[in-house]
């Protein structure tokens, strides 16, 4: 049995069906096509599906579709406005916050809900924030450094 | 023999720089294997055992080809039939969605006639262990290398020092797993791959499935991370080319996170004793290693005894194990993070016993002049001086401590191809058959063709990953920019004077009266910009076929690292707060991707030392952390501070810097550890109840 959803993604409103035990991540990219969020893992341990909903960082592999009737999601293909990049995005580039990349998206949307809340962030802090999020080649130290880039260009 | 330009003449090369294809990865375009979906594509998937060995007698598929979106299920996968990991290929099944896959693989019932079996190295070695091939022992045949005379040369030494030591096996757990997705176009196959190989993927894959290479394409644009486990072409892939052939087509077929856990690779572990010996004066003279280990059901466990050090004298004895557990592959500087962490902690004994500071005895017995300085300028900038003097002397419950270890890599550079077109407009097109495995190959690419051409990197179109494209070798060994940055060097190099040519016969002028300038082109007193000089071309552009040649690159890096720790006698947690590296790679093409290299090789150094353990259930032979959940890597609390030193060796030309620096880090902690609390672990991972353990023994 299919349920109903009416879901609005980086701006868009989508109405679909959805078997209640797909997953937000699988609705995402195999219903939507928008496969920025990847799927690092099944157990919700390294934050490569990291994805807003109604602005809070969540892990979408540890949500079904039909849990997000009615409500709000950005990914990462939803930060860029007019072809510009979101300063994070710049961040990650500019300061090499990433190697293969795999891990890149979730990275920047755990870091985006914190520099939400907190705009001027130590560095412990956003090292806490992103504790849920693994880079396998491991680029924490870069990654850091994006996030202060981004911090830095908000505030300016 | 051909040279790179010098250093103060380069304008890319050598300077900080990002990678070209930083914004399609940090928007969500770039396209991982993962990520491909092609029309009409099926989700394939592969029931794996659950028992460790065994003999395949029924598989039952009825209830599996019931489910709604089912499309095709195999069970003729397995080559023999005859089980020996639990992570072994039963059956697989190819379906129109990723959640009627999941229900139909949970709907295969098997039934396997079970054997013995035996997961762990120690039990494995017993005789009375049940054997893991039914012809062979489980301890194979030693491999014994020796030099000198080392019965002798213990007698003459006035030291001598003795310990085990063990390293557990660490599995890849690259962020994306292992996968293709294949389609067939008639007789031919294309297998989008997150792999190291493109090329070597082509001709395994073929060799799986009996058919011609000639008919296999292999590419992959982005790939999710490999350090080693991706260097060959997967039994899956040749698994889901035959769903894809049954279906009718197109199959993305990923493993699960425990299959890639259990099935694709890991680091040995190892079982090390060594006895090492020296005179008063502080020269080692003599070594006496044996070691053990598993490969699974393969071999691979051996140590890089001696490492770096000069000992005239030694014997190292090594014995692979075969145990009921997932084959190893190839995992960044193998063998090597196992060696330092033995021999840079006997390094550090033999100094206690000497009264000698480890630095001293280091500079007394390394032969290699690079990392004589090295060793030098680590030790100044971690502030080895200010040590602790007596170990574990500290007053509080947290005890800091600094430690040291060395790097050693031999690799160089070798055969790889490349072709490059320049356009009527100005742009260079250049591919080449090698990968970008997150390095950042495909950066340099663009990097070293804009520098030889003197044209901005943006005009340069990098295209690699692509089986089509002319052949380089596997993304391993540390040898991809080494052989990729001369061939695309020698590539761009003919470029030019094809261009020189082509300009020199539409004005009538000799070939030599034609200057280049850094970015431009002078020629009968007047000036040429690039694309002034490219609208020379008219309908053909200009091709040309270049590869790898002498004198641009070198084998052979050295490298040290120091490394400061907290170790609360408390709770047994270390914190590793800051870690000094000292590395060459010869030519740096792009310090910023080189810098992010060695960080990465530390970072996953950090890992293997404190946290990467995979543990194998003794009774149901499965493993037991096959998820990021129980098999913990370091996260960004874990990351210490880190100084990277990049020493500077451009004449030597490019030496690849992927493994060197993962190779130290445990045994730099390790020391670190020892004069943190002045009780030494012989174990890693270093975890706190190890810490505990050992700090209780000390009491006792």
């Amino acid at each position: 049995m299919e349920v109903p959803i009416k879901v609005t993604v980086n701006g868009v409103l989508y109405e679909r069906e959805v078997e209640p035990r797909l997953l937000l991540v699988n609705f995402l990219r195999d219903v939507l096509d928008l496969t920025g969020t990847h799927v690092g893992c099944d157990t919700s341990s390294c934050g490569a599906c990291t994805v807003l909903l109604n602005g809070k960082a969540v892990k979408s592999c540890t949500i079904f579709a039909a849990q997000v009737d009615g409500a709000e999601i950005t990914t990462i293909e939803g930060l860029a406005r007019n072809g510009e990049l979101h300063p994070l995005q710049e961040g990650f580039w500019q300061e090499h916050g990433l190697q293969c990349g795999f891990c890149t998206p979730g990275m920047i949307m755990a870091a985006y809900q914190l520099l939400d809340e907190n705009p001027n962030p130590s560095e412990a802090e956003i090292r806490h924030a992103l504790e849920g999020n693994y880079c396998r080649c491991t680029g924490y130290h870069n990654i850091v450094k994006s996030v202060q880039y981004a911090a830095k260009k908000l505030n300016a | 023999m051909s040279s790179w330009k010098p250093l103060d003449k380069m304008t890319i090369l050598s300077h900080y720089y990002p990678r070209i294809e930083g914004p399609e990865k940090v928007s969500g375009i770039a396209r991982y294997t993962y990520d491909l979906q092609l029309p009409g594509m099926l989700y394939g998937g592969i029931l794996t055992s659950n028992v460790a060995a065994g003999k395949i007698v029924k598989v039952d598929t009825t209830r599996a080809k019931q489910v709604p979106g089912v499309r095709v299920v195999l069970t003729d996968i397995h080559p023999t039939g005859t089980i020996r990991f639990a992570g072994e290929e039963i059956a697989a099944v190819a379906a129109t969605t990723p959640q009627a896959l999941e229900e139909a693989l949970r709907n295969i019932s098997v039934e396997i006639e079970k054997n013995a079996f035996v997961v762990s190295t120690e039990d494995a070695m017993k005789p009375t262990a049940p054997r893991v091939f039914a012809d062979r022992e489980n301890v194979r045949k030693p491999r014994v290398r020796e030099e000198g005379d080392v019965e002798d040369a213990f007698r003459k030494a006035d030291v001598v020092v003795e310990a085990e030591f063990r390293t557990a096996t660490q599995v890849h757990a690259c962020l994306e797993v292992h996968g293709s997705v294949v389609h067939w176009e008639g007789d031919e196959l294309i297998i989008y791959d997150s792999t190291q190989a493109v090329h070597g993927v082509r001709k395994d894959v073929a060799s799986f499935l009996d058919i011609s290479p000639r008919k296999v394409r292999t590419v992959c644009v982005h790939m999710g991370g490999g350090f080693g486990s991706k260097l060959r072409g997967g039994r899956y892939t040749a698994i889901a080319a035959k769903l894809a052939k049954a279906a009718n087509a197109p199959v993305k077929l990923m493993l699960t996170r425990r299959q890639d856990f259990e099935s694709v690779g890991n680091r040995p572990d190892s079982i090390q004793k060594i006895k090492i010996g020296a005179t008063k004066d502080g020269r080692l003279i003599a070594m006496d290693a044996v070691s053990y280990g598993s490969g699974g059901i393969s071999g691979g466990a051996r140590v890089r005894l001696p490492h770096v050090y000069k000992i005239p004298n030694w014997r190292y004895v090594h014995h692979d194990v075969y145990t009921n557990a997932g084959p190893a592959r190839p995992f960044r500087a193998p063998g090597s993070p196992q060696a330092a962490f033995s021999m840079d902690q006997l390094m550090d004994m033999v100094a206690e016993k000497l009264n000698m500071d480890p630095l001293e005895l280091r500079l007394k017995n390394d032969p290699n002049p690079t990392r004589q300085k090295e060793w030098r300028l680590g030790a100044q900038k971690i502030g080895w001086q200010n040590r602790n003097r007596k170990p574990g002397s500290d007053a509080g419950p947290v005890k800091r401590g600094i430690g040291m270890a060395a790097s050693v890599w031999m690799t160089g550079g070798r055969d790889t191809k490349a072709m490059l077109r320049i356009y009527p407009d100005g742009h260079v097109e250049v591919r080449c058959g090698t990968q970008d495995i997150g390095t950042g190959t495909r950066t340099y690419v663009a990097s070293v063709t804009a520098e030889e051409l003197g044209i901005p990197l943006k005009k340069v179109i990098p295209l690699i990953g692509d089986s089509d494209y002319p052949y380089s070798g596997a993304s391993g060994g540390s040898t991809t920019a080494p052989s990729v940055a001369p061939a695309i060097k020698n590539t761009a190099d003919k470029a030019r004077e094809a261009l020189t040519e082509l300009i020199s016969d539409k004005l009538g002028v000799d070939a030599d009266e034609i200057q280049w300038k850094n970015n431009s082109i002078r020629v009968q007193n007047k000036t040429l910009s690039w694309e002034e000089a490219c609208a020379f071309i008219e309908d053909e552009p200009i091709e040309v076929h270049g590869k790898w040649t002498e004198g641009l690159s070198s084998a052979g890096v050295a490298g040290v690292q120091f490394a400061q720790v907290a170790v609360d006698t408390e709770t047994g947690q270390i914190q590793v707060e800051r870690v000094v590296a000292v590395h060459d790679c010869g030519l740096i093409l792009n310090r910023l991707t080189t810098e992010s290299q060695i960080n990465g090789g530390i970072i996953q150094g950090i890992s293997y030392a404190l946290l990467e353990e995979r543990w194998m259930d003794p009774t149901t032979g499965t493993m037991v952390n096959a998820n990021f959940q129980n098999y913990k890597i370091v996260g960004s609390r874990e990351t210490p501070e880190i100084e990277v030193i990049l020493y500077d060796e451009a004449e030597r030309g490019v030496i690849g810097i992927g493994e060197p620096p993962t190779i130290p880090t445990a045994g730099a902690i390790a020391n670190a550890v020892y004069n943190a609390i002045g009780v030494r672990l012989f174990t890693l991972p270093m975890t706190p109840d190890r810490v505990l353990e050992a700090l209780s023994q000390q009491r006792s």
